[in-house]
């Protein structure tokens, strides 16, 4: 007799659901039957067992911009098809399509008490929001690692949906959700502990059996006490950059950032300025980059003696899939920059 | 960025509008704007009053910079 076949819901944004690019990032969610986009090689690499019987479609700012109702409106469409596991993405480093991703995966364990699995790159913002509550399975940082994706994701799906036990992170291919999970080991953990210890102390490898998690929260500064003393600064990761982006600031994955005079500019206007930031439609920074980088408000507002100055440079790079490590790279030479300058406070944009 | 100006000693305070993704990379400061591509501004108001809701925003901005906090606070306007 033949056996049903489990039922998978999968969730694309506008690009991968073949809408359209960022100047569809702000439709709301849309039901298709069947699946597409990246959900035919899912199929293919589910076999059998398993079918998309439907495809849920979101715009990337849709969600981000109203995830509560985004959320709920998404489940709506879902619920339809009736499905045993919602499997979303992989939105790979998108950080707006890595929190959508979270988000219907949440809810959908959460309302609909069937398993949700995820795919997405470790710096997505979507992990450090959902890895706890979710299975996220590791990609590469763009849709080059496609191919390499999916059959990890099969493979988990097939697992979660036949309910058999998921082992180690690193056995299948998911981000650690830091669980910890109680087995019987071969030596007494006193023992186990000398071992590291004696490896660490001759110099040879060793691996901790928890990894120390990183706390990295700063404290905040305190306020300023006089804004009319103030040098406020202007920074954004929006991308603002002077026309013909001179720096070449790249349109994703930036390795660097500008620094630009605005001595005596009172507006960042559409001739002199765009924006260089892939991740976003540039129509409307690109016709106003103030709607980025509020100069020409900030400059009233020092006009009017309610702060002491703008300081005459604005520093500007791409927030879109720039990777951690270059992000506080750049933020320490700007804040330092800042310091010589004597700059009292920061307004930090971004998109 | 925001974490390391902040680390560095100066008050900062983060405009944006995916608020999630900034309380979790450890902003202290957040001030929630528009959209992600007019997070100051709104191209469907007039010139006048996309620039009056602006300046309400930026106003906000510095008024958390003015404001002592303990942690992470969210200005909802």
């Amino acid at each position: 007799m033949a056996e049903r076949k489990f039922r998978v819901v999968h969730y694309l944004n506008q690009f991968f659901g073949q809408v359209g690019g960022e100047d569809k990032a702000n439709i709301p969610p849309e039901a298709r039957d069947g699946a597409l986009g990246p959900g035919m090689g899912l199929k293919a690499a589910l076999g059998p067992e398993a079918e998309i019987v439907g495809t849920v479609i979101c715009g990337d700012g849709y969600f981000a911009e109203n995830i509560e109702t985004a959320t709920a409106q998404t489940m709506e469409l879902v619920k339809k098809f009736n499905p045993d596991l919602v499997v979303a993405g992989p939105a790979f480093n998108a950080g707006r399509y890595g929190t959508a991703c979270g988000a219907v995966c949440v809810a959908a364990q959460e309302q609909l008490k069937i398993p949700a699995l995820t795919a997405m790159f470790a710096e997505n913002p979507g992990v450090d929001l959902y890895k706890k509550e979710l299975y996220i399975v590791a990609t590469g940082d763009s849709a080059a690692s496609m191919r390499q994706a999916l059959p990890k994701m099969a493979a988990l799906m097939l697992k979660l949906l036949r309910g058999e036990s998921i082992g180690h992170p690193d056995e299948e291919g998911y981000i650690a959700r830091g669980i910890r999970k109680n087995i019987i080991a071969d030596k007494p953990g006193a023992a186990r502990a000398v071992d590291m210890l004696v490896a660490k102390v001759k110099g040879e490898p060793f691996t901790s059996e928890l990894p120390m998690p990183k706390f990295d929260r700063v404290a905040p500064n305190p306020p300023i006490k006089d804004m009319t003393q103030a040098t406020i600064a202007l920074v954004t990761s929006g991308g603002i950059v002077p026309s013909s982006n001179p720096d070449r600031i790249e349109a994703s994955s930036a390795t660097k950032f500008g620094k630009y005079n605005i001595a005596g500019v009172d507006d960042l206007t559409s001739e002199a300025y765009e924006t260089a930031h892939g991740g976003y439609d540039p129509t409307y920074a690109n016709n106003d980059p103030d709607r980025v980088v509020p100069l020409d408000v900030l400059r009233d507002l020092e006009r009017e003696g309610k702060i002491a100055q703008v300081f005459d440079y604005f520093y500007s790079t791409v927030g879109n899939g720039t990777s951690v490590a270059n992000s506080a790279q750049f933020g320490a030479e700007i804040a330092q920059d800042l310091k010589e300058a004597g700059v009292d406070a920061v307004l930090l944009t971004s998109t | 960025m925001v974490k390391e100006i902040e680390r560095a000693g100066l008050p900062v305070v983060h405009m944006c509008t995916v608020i999630p993704i900034s309380l979790t990379v450890g902003a202290n400061r957040i001030v929630p704007t528009v959209a992600i591509p007019y997070p100051l501004g709104n191209p469907e108001l007039t010139a006048e009053k996309e620039k009056a809701l602006r300046r309400q925003l930026v106003i906000a901005g510095l008024q958390a910079l003015e404001t002592p906090v303990d942690g992470q606070k969210v200005f909802e306007q």
